[in-house]
């Protein structure tokens, strides 16, 4: 597994989850940090397209094999895409957690929420200070 | 528990050092990966893997009494446990409920080692403390002198044979030989379906003796890797599938209950065994996608009809799998069932033992 990064054009949630914002779009996923603390990922759930995740709240889980993880929503959206391919190679969310291992994307509802988001620099500052 | 009241096997440091994730465990502080998960399960079951089960306890009883003590608290006929030999019993409460299950060695014709599960270890103590009174025979809680070592894998015995330069013994049977020079137990057991043994030395070797093995290529292993390991082949963990709850019997451990000893429980058990219970032991495995849990309920139409006691991912059959607790009519191997997964009922398939079997 590669060693810890985060990206400087994402926004992060203290929940250990990214944002990826374009336009009224945004594509969610899970930190390096959060992969690593779950280890090897062999199952991940994800919700319908067409659903509606709610920021803070759980919408999806992700299982390593000792244990299970919410995936929590960074912003509020209707589900316009889920990555299909972590259906059989899930995997990818520790091998590549802000590209292939991306879990779905979002059709912004509430604008301005990401101003609650941190930035890459902010949330490694939160995972220093434990 | 807070941390700093965790308690630490002599090997922590090199754990530590090597990266491993350390959570607590019965009261210790416990590596459950070092590598992953995957891999360390895959080293075991294709080469030869390590693990630390110090947290272990151990428990000598000696004297004049120590076998006729032994009938009466262990499930199993310990008259046939012959010198060097290894033998699996439960330890049961007079109403027939798996107050442990632990392995006892004859060291001698009135002298006995056993190993306890950490967890377990000072009611245990308490337990064989209270029913020995009144039998000439000492029991001592010895867990401060041994280190545990459990390497296991179709080229343990090979590898450790030759790194450490000892003659291994037989399944079942326990030698003596010296290990980093000092006395050691050597015992043909173990917790994962495959070849192996168990090793107790002397804590003050254990670190010199893990990091040569180490050398000779032996995986070191986590306590999340033994788990999905014995959850492969069915066998039961206290405190999961064993717990006072339960008897012997339910849980599909009847032969290693000896009724005609008289042993403690025996009365319970032996109705059991004649009448049956409402429940038996089941493994599943999970049909398509979804992993069960410990707590999932098994469902079958409107009807909860058991609960899972284990559930994990199987590395080696890449899917959910585990074992249940279900109605004794229900616990035929093709029975369809389905499990409440967190809301989601997921279709599962009772199976046979054990559900991985070295093709």
């Amino acid at each position: 597994m590669a060693d810890a990064t985060y990206p400087d054009d994402l926004r992060y949630h203290d929940q250990h989850d990214w944002a990826r914002i374009e336009g009224d779009v945004a594509t969610f996923g899970i930190t390096w940090y959060a992969q690593d603390s779950l280890g090897e990922v062999v199952f991940y759930d994800p919700p319908e397209v067409g659903a509606t995740v709610q920021k803070d709240s759980s919408y999806a889980e992700v299982e390593s094999v000792k244990a299970v993880s919410e995936v929590v929503a960074p912003l509020s959206g209707e589900v316009v895409e889920v990555n299909d391919a972590l259906e059989d190679t899930p995997e990818r969310i520790n091998e590549d957690p802000y590209g292939e291992g991306w879990l779905i994307k979002v059709r912004l509802t509430a604008a301005a929420e990401d101003e609650a988001l941190l930035s890459a620099a902010e949330y490694r500052k939160l995972l220093e200070n434990g | 528990m807070s941390d700093s009241a965790q308690r630490r096997t002599p090997l922590y440091d090199l754990h530590a050092e090597r990266g491993a994730k350390l959570v607590p465990f019965a009261g210790w502080e416990m590596p459950v990966t070092y590598e992953g998960i995957r891999e360390e399960h895959s080293a075991v079951r294709t080469h030869a893997g390590m693990f630390d089960v110090s947290h272990m306890g151990e428990v000598e009883v000696e004297g004049p009494d120590a076998l006729d003590f032994l009938q009466l608290v262990f499930s199993n006929d310990v008259a046939r446990l012959e010198l060097g030999g290894a033998q699996y019993s439960c330890l049961c409460a007079e109403d027939g409920g798996v107050l442990d299950d632990l392995f006892a060695y004859r060291l001698g014709g009135d002298r006995f080692l056993i190993v306890t599960n950490a967890a377990n270890h000072e009611t245990d103590l308490a337990w064989l403390g209270r029913w020995s009174r009144g039998f000439d025979v000492a029991v001592r809680d010895v867990a401060d002198r041994y280190a545990m070592l459990a390497v296991q894998g179709p080229h343990a015995r090979a590898v450790l044979a030759g790194a450490l330069g000892i003659k291994l013994p037989a399944r079942m049977h326990v030698t003596h030989p010296r290990v980093g020079g000092r006395p050691a137990l050597v015992c043909g057991t173990g917790y994962t379906g495959e070849d192996g043994v168990e090793m107790l030395i002397d804590p003050e070797v254990a670190p010199a003796i893990w990091a040569e093995l180490l050398d000779a290529g032996i995986v070191p292993c986590g306590l999340g890797a033994r788990d999905t390991l014995r959850l492969e082949v069915c066998f039961p963990l206290h405190g999961h599938e064993l717990t006072p709850q339960r008897n012997p019997i339910e849980a599909g451990l009847g032969w290693c209950c000896a009724e005609p000893t008289g042993f403690l429980g025996s009365e319970a058990i032996a109705i059991a065994r004649r009448d049956g219970t409402a429940e038996r032991l089941a493994p599943f495995l999970v049909e398509g996608a979804g992993i069960a849990r410990d707590g999932n309920e098994v469902v079958l139409g409107d009807e909860v009809v058991g609960a899972v006691s284990s559930g994990t991912f199987s590395p080696s059959l890449e899917r959910g799998a585990g074992m249940a607790y279900v109605r004794s009519d229900l616990a035929e191997p093709g029975t369809e069932v389905e499990i409440d997964v967190r809301g989601k009922r997921r279709p599962a398939r009772i199976a046979s033992k054990p559900l991985y079997r070295r093709s």
